[in-house]
């Protein structure tokens, strides 16, 4: 390790590690600090990932791609089940081999890693960004850099040292509880989603399968349900579930976690500072899926960081290009996703059983995930068109 | 005032990610309420296990 780089990554999460792999492939000195013992473990994930935005990355490779599946399920609270056949297929990751493979990939291309850092605060000089202090198996220190880039996740401290309220919302914050279970009932080439205010208030159940007979179960609840204390705990909502539907499940996993499901921040850079990922809300908040946004944002903030090396311009003007690129892109597209979310898991649950009947007495056949949210959305034209647009 | 039950804790960092103050310091398999709580109670609604308890009110 060096005293200084020209950007520090704090979080080894795929958001960093990609950060890290295209900045350090723009010819920028790259440090990333993470401050697990490993990159990529424990996981906190459900694994899904959709194949058009896994494959702009990384070919499938079945090491970290368990699974394929085109066949989703969504199960309405009566139980009533929509099925539809989708054009573009959801694959399941090994997220433990798949983090693994892009540090070794941001490593390749020149970046130096190192675990067990624990980054603890920020060095600003005259209101620019100008490092990180860390602690390393007890031992307290600081580390320069011109630039440093927060992918330090859903509990994100780094854009809050710099002034920036990257605290998430009770509305905007799921939070979950999910065990990967070994069971005989397991169909492993469909992914389930089950809906309802009685199975998770304002989220939902998924059962993603990694392969036969084991699958990833678990519930996210918004965290506006969460506020009276005799509440269900997700922990309470997954229980019940498994109990109900997998009676014969083992346990092999079982992890808590928060996604956040947000509008994405209006500030995610500053004079030396940029934020990707979770860190930055860029997870979408009807889905609560982030590992693909947060590696297309690192994508982007990379690059901008490798031209401002190269420029030696580190001020917030010139890494304004990152939001910029992003909300052209994904931030477009997860605003309006953020619109249609406050009205789908607004739905009462007759209301959900009404439309899951109206799909499949019109259209049982060749339905697309578009089609369901056109479908569900219909009574709110606006949200019609958002739908229109986001899956074009 | 809340307290952590580390027993039950899963380090998931859901209680930092909520926090205002940003006084939850969560380190690998540790963690700690610095100074300057304002009893929000935020992190006791959203975490996943219950871990985060307010402290019973004294008469
Ligand atoms: C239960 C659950 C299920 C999910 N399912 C899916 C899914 O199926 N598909 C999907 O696409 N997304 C899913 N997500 C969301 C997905 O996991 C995240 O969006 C994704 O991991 C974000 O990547 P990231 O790089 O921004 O952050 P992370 O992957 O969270 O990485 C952040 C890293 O920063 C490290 N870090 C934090 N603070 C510090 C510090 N102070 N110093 C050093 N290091 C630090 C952390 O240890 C962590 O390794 C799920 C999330 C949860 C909780």
């Amino acid at each position: 390790m060096k005293e200084e780089y020209d950007v520090i990554i704090v979080g080894g999460g795929p958001g960093g590690t990609t950060a890290a792999y295209y900045a350090a492939s723009g010819g920028a000195k790259v440090l990333l600090l993470e401050k697990k013992r490993d990159i990529g473990f424990p996981v906190r994930c459900a694994e899904g990932v959709g194949e058009a935005g896994l494959k702009e990355f990384l070919n499938p490779d079945p090491k970290w791609a368990v699974n394929k599946i085109n066949t989703y399920r969504l199960i309405a609270p009566d139980g009533n089940i929509v099925t539809v056949k989708n054009k573009e297929a959801g694959y399941i990751l090994n997220r433990r081999v798949f983090d693994y493979m892009l540090a070794e990939r941001a490593s390749e291309m020149g970046a130096e890693i190192l675990t067990r850092m624990y980054v603890n605060g920020i060095i600003i000089n005259d209101r620019t960004v100008s490092g990180v202090r860390c602690e390393y198996l007890g031992k307290k220190f600081s580390i320069r850099s011109n630039i440093v880039i927060g992918a330090d996740g859903v509990e994100s401290r780094v854009g809050r040292w710099c002034g920036i309220k990257t605290n998430i919302k009770l509305r905007d914050i799921e939070t979950c509880v999910q065990a990967t279970i070994s069971s005989k009932k397991i169909e492993s080439d469909k992914i389930d989603f089950y809906f309802g205010k009685k199975i998770a208030p304002g989220g939902y159940v998924w059962v993603f399968p990694k392969g036969k007979n084991l699958a990833n179960v678990g519930v996210g609840i918004a965290g506006i349900y969460t506020k009276n204390p005799e509440r269900k705990s997700p922990l309470d909502y997954l229980n019940e579930f498994l109990n109900k539907h997998y009676p014969d499940a083992s346990i092999l996993t079982r992890l808590a976690g928060g996604v956040p499901c947000a509008e994405g921040l209006k500030r995610i850079v500053a004079d030396g500072l940029m934020l990707v990922g979770d860190a930055a809300h860029q997870a979408n908040p009807v889905t609560g899926g982030g590992i693909v946004n947060a590696m297309k944002a690192g994508r982007i903030a990379g690059k901008v960081a490798a031209e401002a090396v190269l420029k030696q311009d580190f001020s917030e003007k010139m890494l304004r290009e990152y939001p910029k690129q992003w909300n052209n892109t994904v931030g477009e597209i997860n605003k309006k996703f953020y619109r249609m979310k406050k009205v789908i898991f607004g739905f009462s649950d007759k209301s959900l059983n009404a439309i899951a009947k109206s799909f499949n007495e019109t259209s049982p056949e060749n339905l697309t995930i578009k089609d369901i949210f056109v479908g569900a959305l219909k009574k709110h034209p606006p949200l019609v068109i958002d739908a229109l647009k986001v899956f074009k | 005032m809340v307290y952590i039950i580390e027993d039950k804790c899963d380090y998931c960092g859901i209680c930092v990610s909520v926090c205002p103050p940003n006084v939850i310091e969560l380190k690998e398999n540790n963690i700690k309420i610095l100074e300057g709580c304002t009893d929000c109670k935020l992190c006791v609604y959203v975490c996943p296990y219950k871990a985060v308890k307010e402290n019973e009110r004294r008469i």
